[in-house]
């Protein structure tokens, strides 16, 4: 052992200590070929996770290929450290097979769940084991009380978070906005401002895409919860998405108009794309192009929207297309609407619990912020973004998702029940894009509420 | 699971069909004479008659049973699910997108089918006109759906931006305005059938001039002596010699219809009040989780394929009769 785990032996269990001081001294025949050896300083952080030799843990998700190598990287400092065998499963399907699975009473030892509604289905088989408390310590140093909120179920913790994104941004291009002497806007009046002055020199300022095969409209319950976060603020948007407040009430409504001032707009879009009716059948990934030919200026979308751009577009602030953040009613009001995901566990063995463990911990989002690409960003403050192979979207989402300022809530149609958060609210919000009211929008949409 | 262990469990699943095979066999064998072809004729129909029940009879009657019963299937709510398919507005434009389907689309179908039929029949290229439009066929729903939703794909008429869309690029050398072919309701239902009807119009074509070859030639040449034109002979001398191929047509073809779901889910998703019974059940049961109103949508498409299916069966055991 040296120096560099004084401060981590304070915290370990002696238990678990005299395992790990056992485990170096049993030499590293066996070790992995690859990567830190057991005993060795970079393996000083995974003393604390013991001896795991001969031990598998059992991984299932549904994040694919190129991402699922990236996961694994992260992994490795582990296996080689503790001897675990991580065997992972990564399919597409996830979402209807783990249900199923748990149901059936054959769960992998650890789902990443990348919704929190589906995270309380699946804790609702009873398969499901709470955190250990030593994952919930990470979490609790690591998170705010926000993303733990969502790893729990009925006031009982169950899983940590993983990977954090960030949907509250709207793409420009940097060249135009120099060109033309625009700037960021920091308050939603001054969005609209930008949009007004954009729309008065004979352009489209908005351009814009909901297709989506059957999930069509989705990017519409996006602008609609973003306005929701930002006008109504988030004990309402937590209601909202409760239903503790009914869809059609005045809040929800304000926020779908609110959407409506900027998406069907005749003034406003669809830059390079048709009227307001073109949005509907414009696919999502077509959605913000036409700021590439100098049709639209903005356009409202994620972070993964990045991967999205054709090759050899410059993702940075002085390139091609560049992103801000979507601002709130004031500089400092700063709510963020994203998606992550969750470790939940359906073992209590001690190498699943040390692995979700070392997920926590701000090793692991260090780890994974080193490996970049669509895997970099978290919202563990314990991650070590100088050694970020962040691109520099990661850099700002990084940046939003860590400040202590900033507001997070999840996309909340993905908290809602499936008949509303996968069915009526994105056909509504389709109709709605193709003429129907606001009013006809939110009462169909309140009326559809499972009762 | 590794490919390797799914060879495994493929020869296992094959060793375990043999030896039921064999079993049946084995049992059937020990039976003999007049009294034993009874016994034998059920060991060989029970294998069978497990399946269907298994398979058909049982998954149908709890379906039956769920539609009583509310989205988590835990609580009875007697007709409530009925109810909602006739009364909510939503509900009721996919009965209507329904009927339009199956209103439309077989008898489309079989008229451009057998007009093609008789157009090509003893022409010179006639192979060759067949197998255009026979090729539809062979493509599946999906790939169709796709192929037809880049046709009507829509872009602005401005400068800078180019259709991609082989129906709007049309309008635009006219001289008209690019249309939005997928959103305008209802007409949008009738450009997702015209898909279903590309499909199947080869399929016609090909039972009908089948049928039409089949025409005893004196019944044609005693007609031609008679005087009979062109319009006659289709009148009184073809259609009613290809009476049953025009029903057997007609009916699957309505039956492929009113179990319509790849084209609308492909181009529209069920979105722009395009949706039909099958997709709506889907969404329902699949990503709603109500699986009492999808249980209830699937048992309203059985009600209305059984009277296509009886007249359909009714229609064959005529004609072999004759």
């Amino acid at each position: 052992m040296t120096a560099r785990t004084t401060g981590r032996r304070a915290i370990a269990v002696t238990g678990v200590l005299a395992l790990a001081l056992g485990a170096s001294a049993c030499g590293s025949s066996d070790n992995k070929s690859s990567g830190a050896q057991r005993g060795s300083t970079e393996c000083a952080d995974y003393a604390q996770y013991g001896d795991l030799s001969g031990k598998t843990v059992s991984v299932f998700t549904g994040i694919v290929t190129p991402e699922d190598a990236l996961l694994k990287k992260t992994w490795a400092p582990f296996e080689s450290c503790t001897g675990a065998t991580i065997k992972g499963t990564f399919d597409k399907s996830f979402e209807t097979q783990i249900l199923v699975q748990a149901k059936a009473g054959n769960p992998p030892d650890i789902a990443i769940v990348p919704q929190p509604g589906l995270l309380q289905q699946l804790v609702a088989t009873g398969k499901a084991k709470p955190a250990p408390k030593e994952t919930e310590a990470n979490v609790d140093k690591n998170f705010t009380k926000d993303w733990k909120s969502y790893g729990t179920v009925n006031g009982v913790f169950y899983a940590a978070p993983q990977n954090a994104s960030m949907k509250s941004l709207v793409w420009y291009s940097p060249k135009e906005f120099k060109d033309k002497g625009y700037t960021e806007p920091k308050t939603l009046d001054e969005l609209t401002a930008l949009s007004d002055k954009i729309a008065a020199s004979g352009h489209k300022p908005w351009c814009a895409g909901i297709a989506s095969g059957e999930a069509t409209g989705w990017p519409v319950t996006d602008w609609m919860e973003d306005m929701m976060l930002r006008l109504s603020g988030p004990a309402e948007y937590d209601k909202w998405v409760k239903h503790q407040i009914a869809f059609n009430s005045p809040g929800p409504t304000a926020a779908l108009d609110e959407v409506g001032k900027f998406l069907k707009n005749g003034k406003y879009v669809n830059g390079g794309l048709g009227d307001v009716k073109s949005i509907a059948t414009t696919t999502f990934q077509d959605g913000g192009l036409p700021i590439l030919q100098g049709q639209c200026s903005l356009h409202r979308q994620a972070s993964f929207y990045a991967a999205n751009w054709p090759q050899g577009t410059k993702v940075s602030k002085d390139g091609d297309v560049f992103a801000f953040f979507l601002p709130g009613k004031t500089a400092e009001d700063k709510p963020v609407l994203g998606g992550g995901e969750f470790l939940l566990a359906f073992s209590d063995r001690p190498e699943v619990k040390a692995f979700q463990t070392f997920v926590s911990s701000g090793t692991w989002a260090t780890l994974a912020a080193e490996g970049g690409g669509g895997r970099a960003v978290s919202a563990n403050r314990g991650a070590d973004v100088t050694k970020c192979q962040c691109s520099e979207i990661d850099t700002l989402a990084f940046s939003v998702l860590q400040d202590p300022k900033a507001i997070f809530r999840f996309d909340g149609s993905d908290a809602m029940p499936a008949a509303i958060g996968s069915n009526a609210f994105w056909k509504q919000a389709t109709s709605w894009i193709t003429g129907q009211s606001t009013k006809d929008t939110v009462n169909k949409i309140e009326a559809a509420w499972p009762k | 699971m590794t490919t390797t262990d799914k060879f495994v469990k493929m020869v296992e699943a094959i060793a375990l069909f043999l030896a039921v095979v064999g079993l049946i066999l084995f049992l059937a064998s020990r039976f003999s004479g007049r009294k034993g072809d009874r016994v034998v004729a059920a060991v060989f129909l029970l294998p069978t008659a497990v399946m269907v029940l298994v398979g058909l009879v049982y998954p149908g009657v709890r379906t039956i049973y769920y539609s009583f019963f509310n989205a988590a299937g835990t609580a009875f709510v007697g007709m409530d699910n009925y109810q909602t398919i006739f009364t909510s507005s939503d509900q009721r434009t996919v009965l209507r997108n329904t009927v339009l389907w199956v209103v439309v689309t077989p008898f489309v179908a079989t008229a451009v089918g057998l007009l093609y039929a008789i157009l090509v029949d003893k022409a010179r290229v006639e192979a060759l006109a067949k197998a255009f439009i026979f090729l539809p066929m062979s493509i599946s729903f999906v790939g169709a759906s796709i192929i037809w939703k880049f046709v009507y794909e829509y872009r602005p008429d401005q400068s800078g931006v180019q259709q991609i869309g082989l129906l709007n690029q049309l309008l635009v050398w006219l001289g008209l305005t690019p249309q939005q072919w997928l959103i305008n309701t209802p007409w949008n239902t009738f450009f997702l059938i015209v898909v279903m009807i590309w499909i199947q119009a080869g399929f016609a074509m090909t039972v009908l001039s089948a049928a039409i070859k089949a025409i005893p030639e004196d019944i044609v040449e005693a007609a031609r002596l008679d005087g009979v034109g062109p319009l006659g002979m289709f009148r009184f001398v073809t259609v009613p010699s290809i009476r049953p191929a025009l029903i057997v047509v007609l009916t699957t073809i309505g039956i492929g219809t009113l179990k319509v779901f790849d084209i609308v889910r492909t181009m529209t998703g069920g979105q722009f009040d395009t949706s039909v019974v099958a997709n709506e059940f889907y969404s329902e049961s699949f990503r709603s989780a109500n699986q009492g109103l999808g249980a209830a949508l699937a048992v309203l498409l059985f009600v209305l394929v059984i009277p296509i299916v009886l007249y359909n069966i009714r229609q064959l055991r005529a004609s072999e009769g004759r």
